[in-house]
């Protein structure tokens, strides 16, 4: 029972007290707005470069953009502890570690999740991206599942975090690979064997690819391998998470360095 | 003469300062390597090949406006999360010629945009380097640099207003690297958006730049218009920034965050 309040209550006290963005002022012009005009960029510039239609575009970026939230929000989640120093008094409670930690992911996969569908909304009113509707629901399912593998991979970065000096830099520069490894913006079979082979471990891949069949009027089983994966790749990147998490608690403990930079 | 040391000493701290930010690497080096790679792939699965160094130029443009926006939009903010706004205020130096500096330093970051962009082209795409008019090119980057410096300082003075600044800064990084015509030309772009891309320094930087290195345009009314721009942007920062000084003076917020 006190398991669960610390995933649940726990998990959304922390979600309001560390994630930076959550003032309407700082979420609406950073989560809102800037999204809508990634979309049009890549968009326009598929237009320009005569790669694929303005849907292709419109699903890979939609998707991509829950990783706003399920990168910086589980990243902030974890390493703000440290920041505010607050990391300490909470690692010295006897809280339940999974629930502590896997709770922070709830709130930033809703926030993800909002953020991609407002990210297909604009798609739909901006660039005339219309999907078949029965597919709707099997779109929903892949974003979910991506924004879940997301949200895993943040809370890695949120443990690396935990010891090295400038883990945004890190999120910073794993959020913008995204855009080349992942699929976002150009098909995996046009990048070099290499970069396809580390896009295909990272989370979104799969999910983008799923997505993008569906949004072409595949049947969800036809294409349920895509979501599987996606789905795996994310409880790999969450288990690497807590075992990194556990990691840098016990060297912090160790080395007395939970708070030094 | 004083004022001419005042900006080159002032200038040289801050580059110093931003060269040695992780951030400020990241966002002149590593960002604009990243937009023209997925630009470089995009050009090429879509059979446009031709495009590459079309590509290159602009995603170093976009590194140049990129650094000016976070390093200009947070300038006064940093200065009083640090403690130093009220000082540089006090001292007899107008406000002007201390912000300044760091505007044009944002911009001048930009260097590293050019070069490691044209580098990685050259190195990593097999990208000829063939300058159509060198002497044009070479005066065409200065003039960029100092338009968006001088945009930066526009930017400075007006986002102070809102304590959420890095929003802005975040915000308008996309809508201005699609509406300046870096990457996408302006003619895909609706019409109504043209009078918006004419009054924008990297509009004009950037035809400039292009037109130079590619050959075609009009490069000398691109930097002419480049230049008109940069006194505008000089003459509306420095109205702002005077309004923002006696606004906070006289409400007594300077140091409020």
């Amino acid at each position: 029972m006190t398991a669960l309040r610390i995933f649940f209550i726990g998990g959304l006290i922390s979600y309001r007290g560390l994630f930076n963005w959550i003032h309407p002022a700082m979420y609406i012009p950073t989560m809102l707005v800037g999204p809508i005009f990634q979309i049009l960029f890549f968009a326009y510039l598929g237009r320009y470069s005569r790669l694929e239609s303005d849907s292709f575009f419109v699903v890979g970026n939609a998707v991509q953009i829950s990783a706003m939230a399920g990168v910086y929000a589980s990243t902030m989640a974890i390493a703000n502890e440290r920041s505010y120093q607050t990391l300490s008094p909470l690692l010295a409670t006897p809280a339940n570690r999974l629930a502590l930690f896997t709770g922070r992911s709830l709130p930033v996969l809703a926030n993800g999740l909002f953020v991609s569908a407002w990210g297909f909304v604009a798609g739909a009113l901006l660039l005339d991206f219309r999907p078949d509707r029965s597919s709707i629901p099997a779109l929903a399912l892949a974003t979910v599942v991506s924004a879940f593998a997301c949200t895993a991979f943040g809370l890695a970065l949120g443990s690396i975090g935990m010891r090295a000096r400038d883990v945004f830099l890190i999120a910073n520069v794993a959020y913008f690979l995204m855009w080349l490894l992942c699929g976002v913006n150009i098909p995996l079979d046009d990048l070099p064997g290499w970069m396809a082979q580390l896009g295909c471990a990272m989370p979104l891949t799969h999910g983008i690819a799923a997505a993008r069949e569906l949004a072409g009027g595949a049947r969800l089983g036809s294409i349920s391998g895509l979501v599987w994966t996606e789905l795996g790749i994310g409880i790999a990147w969450l288990a690497a998470a807590y075992g990194l998490f556990r990691f840098f608690e016990l060297e912090g403990r160790r080395r007395a360095a939970l708070e030094t930079f | 003469m004083k004022a001419l040391r005042l900006l080159a000493v002032g200038w040289t701290f801050h580059l110093k300062s931003l060269t040695s930010s992780g951030f400020f690497l990241m966002t002149s080096i590593f960002m604009p390597l990243l937009v023209a790679t997925v630009a470089y792939y995009m050009f090429r699965a879509g059979h446009r090949p031709g495009s590459l160094f079309y590509a290159s130029l602009g995603a170093a443009v976009y590194g140049i406006w990129s650094t000016t926006l976070f390093g200009s939009g947070g300038a006064i903010q940093w200065q009083r999360w640090q403690g130093t706004l009220e000082v540089i205020v006090a001292a007899p130096a107008p406000f002007l010629l201390v912000l300044l500096p760091l505007t044009l330093a944002t911009s001048s970051m930009g260097v590293y945009s050019l070069a490691s962009t044209l580098f990685w082209g050259r190195v990593v795409f097999g990208i000829p380097f063939d300058i159509a008019h060198p002497l044009l090119f070479a005066l065409a980057i200065p003039v960029t640099l100092i338009g968006l410096g001088l945009l930066g300082l526009v930017i400075a003075s007006s986002f102070v207003l809102y304590r959420y600044a890095n929003a802005l800064a975040n915000m308008l990084d996309w809508p201005i690297l699609l509406i300046s015509g870096l990457l996408v030309p302006l003619s895909l772009l609706p019409g109504w958006s043209h009078p918006v891309s004419w009054s924008l320094a990297p509009t004009w930087g950037m035809r400039a730049i292009r037109d130079s290195a590619l050959g075609g345009g009009h490069p000398l009314r691109a930097l002419t218009m480049t230049l008109v721009l940069s006194a505008v942007y000089l003459v509306l920062g420095s109205v702002l920034l005077r309004n923002f000084e006696r606004l906070a003076r006289r409400n007594a917020t300077l140091s409020l965050t």
